[in-house]
């Protein structure tokens, strides 16, 4: 696991000022011998309290996931005990092959899977073709289009939902991934984020790339996106997390259990047997095995992309 | 942003002396331009933009799933004022926007002066805080539901353990269903924000700190005269974006409480969904949903005349 401590000091997130690390700064080594002793030994003390801290801290807020998976190995009537047990008597293991009869689980994750490639994929390609006519060609009116982009960022999505919803079903396109793809892959949210990751770029590349004979296209695939491949990867992994933990979407055009993705699925399982609380917690934590497996391979383009989009917003 | 924009990125070769070169340059640059935009554009118009100004449109009609559209003016807005569900709705989103943002700003912010330190393995406590942020949302609803159980979930049975008699019965309880809600939502969001404040506290010159420290002055007096200061950029953004995130509040609801027990924990996100999606009152959502846009907007633009006042 890289430490996220160095992912905050990528370069771009700041645009160039130095970061440092809050506690031990280098100029201690200018204080006498004597006072850096006192001082690193009070700095030791100190920093076992801290551990003890944080240990403490996380054990307390990692709560919920460890009761999830400690239930998940359970009987119903094993979860809810007074006291709490939280290490099953007996791990009940048959939760994990049995939930795949119990409900369509294997469908569910199969059409978010493919809900979530799709929708990556539209929005990392349209996305970044978008920022690179908004970052390094000029014509006439490209800011107020790029307004227009970040103004409907500030809507909150709630206020057209219902207009989307009437025009999907004008189309014919509820209870169709179809609606989902339309409506998520073109986010303005990504043209955003890319865009401000391609004005770091200098325009002396392209200028030099142009010189050389390459058309924008070919400087934006040969140029461009080799360069850009951190913000990429930041972009399609905040895409497929959100359209794979996505509710109300699927809950608002997917009417059909054939189509339903994990989400539903399991909000559904809950609402059926809402006394099947093993299964339930079993459910939950195949649902967040993907996110979490795709999280620890990516998790310092997750921390740039919210630093990125966040602190130059 | 825009003026950025402006002073950068000159087109291809624009040194060319003749006007009509330029022109010509200028009117290939837009075509090029065009196209880069184009595929992403089309579906931002068609499923963005004209939604969004639909909405606007949508606000003074009355339409329904049965008739055809008709302008009414402020009708809609007449009939939510006196709609009795608007203002519980409007009351409870509020309500949770009290609870919700200085929660998890403080939270964050905390959280943030633990982890800003150089030691080993702190990576791995930054990442663990984090991951709630990430995970599904349902499975969230349905674990911290679990844990609410009035009678023999866990937090109850710690709160029976240190001496409270009489808990609370969280979503059971009309009472305690926004609170349990709100517990769950600052659990969930803090780590992102905590992030944004790592990356705010680490931008803090460490010049500052030996300063005030020279001066005397204790680590409580440092927090707040060096690193609360420096922080005010990143706070006023931690701000504006909890605010806005509390009023869209929607999921979390629907699938904890989905409004109940009665009317205790409906939001005005879940009301233009009722009203609209459910019940096909297109122009009546509309109206609540230009008042929620309005509520955001007001609540930006005032953050941002704060922060502009105390920047001069």
């Amino acid at each position: 696991m890289t430490n996220m401590a160095e992912d905050l000091k990528a370069p771009d997130l700041t645009g160039g000022v130095p970061l440092r690390g809050g506690a031990i700064s280098p100029e201690d080594r200018r204080h006498t011998t004597h006072r850096r002793s006192t001082r690193e030994r009070k700095k030791r003390t100190t920093n076992v309290i801290i551990y003890g801290a944080l240990v403490v801290l996380v054990v307390a807020l990692m709560m919920p996931f460890i009761w999830m998976v400690s239930s998940s190995l359970k009987e119903n009537n094993q979860v809810l005990t007074v006291p709490i047990q939280w290490i099953p008597s007996e791990f009940v293991w048959s939760n994990y092959t049995d939930i795949w009869t119990r409900i369509p689980m294997m469908g569910y994750l199969q059409n978010s899977l493919y809900l979530a490639v799709i929708i990556t994929c539209l929005q990392v390609l349209t996305g970044s073709l978008a920022a690179y006519g908004f970052s390094k060609v000029r014509f006439p009116g490209r800011d107020v289009l790029f307004l227009c982009y970040i103004g409907t960022i500030a809507v909150p999505w709630q206020a057209y939902m219902v207009p989307q919803y009437i025009m999907m079903q004008q189309l014919g396109l509820t209870n169709s991934f179809n609606a989902l793809i339309l409506l998520q892959a073109f986010g303005a949210f990504g043209v955003f984020l890319m865009r401000q990751y391609y004005m770091t770029i200098p325009d002396e590349l392209c200028e030099a790339a142009r010189i050389d004979g390459l058309s924008e296209y070919g400087i934006w695939a040969r140029v461009i996106l080799p360069l850009s491949k951190p913000a990429l990867a930041s972009l399609a992994l905040l895409t497929f997390v959100n359209t794979w933990n996505d509710y109300m979407g699927p809950f608002i055009y997917l009417t059909s259990n054939r189509l339903w993705t994990v989400q539903l699925g399991l909000r559904s399982f809950v609402g059926q047997f809402d006394a099947e609380y093993a299964m339930i917690m079993t459910g939950s934590v195949i649902s967040v095995i993907p996110i979490l497996f795709i999280f620890l391979l990516g998790q310092r383009y997750f921390i740039q992309g919210i630093a990125t989009s966040g602190m130059k917003g | 942003m825009t003026t950025e924009t402006i002073t950068q990125a000159p087109g291809p070769a624009r040194t060319t002396p003749h006007s009509r070169g330029n022109r010509k340059q200028a009117r290939r640059n837009t075509l090029i331009g065009w196209t880069f935009i184009l595929p992403n554009f089309l579906g931002f118009l068609a499923f963005t933009l004209i939604p969004v100004l639909a909405a606007f449109a949508l606000s003074f009609m009355e339409w329904t799933s049965f008739a055809a559209p008709k302008w009414v003016g402020l009708a809609n807005f007449q009939r939510m004022f006196a709609s009795d569900s608007f203002w519980v709705a409007l009351r409870n989103t509020v309500v949770y926007a009290l609870g919700h943002v200085p929660l998890t700003m403080a939270l964050a912010l905390v959280l943030a002066m633990l982890l800003n330190r150089k030691l080993k393995g702190i990576g791995f406590f930054r990442v663990a805080i984090f991951f709630p942020y990430i995970t599904s949302l349902v499975a969230v609803a349905v674990v911290w539901n679990m844990l609410f159980s009035p009678d023999s979930g866990p937090i109850n049975q710690f709160l029976h353990a240190v001496g409270i008699a009489e808990a609370p019965g969280w979503t059971s309880s009309s009472d305690w269903a926004l609170p349990a809600v709100i517990i769950t939502s600052v659990w969930r969001d803090m780590g992102y924000y905590m992030v944004l404040y790592l990356a705010g506290l680490q931008a803090i010159p460490a010049e500052l700190y030996e300063a005030a420290e020279v001066d005397g002055a204790s680590a409580w007096q440092r927090f707040w005269n060096v690193t609360i200061p420096s922080l005010r950029p990143t706070t006023f953004f931690v701000v504006v974006m909890l605010t806005v995130s509390s009023f869209k509040v929607f999921d979390l609801i629907v699938v904890m409480t989905n409004g109940g027990p009665g009317r205790s924990t409906t939001v005005l996100s879940q009301l233009i969904y009722q009203e609209g999606i459910g019940e096909g009152k297109f122009g009546y959502s509309s109206a609540i949903s230009l008042v929620l846009f309005l509520i955001v907007l007001t609540v930006t633009v005032l953050q941002f005349k704060i922060q502009q006042r105390r920047e001069r």
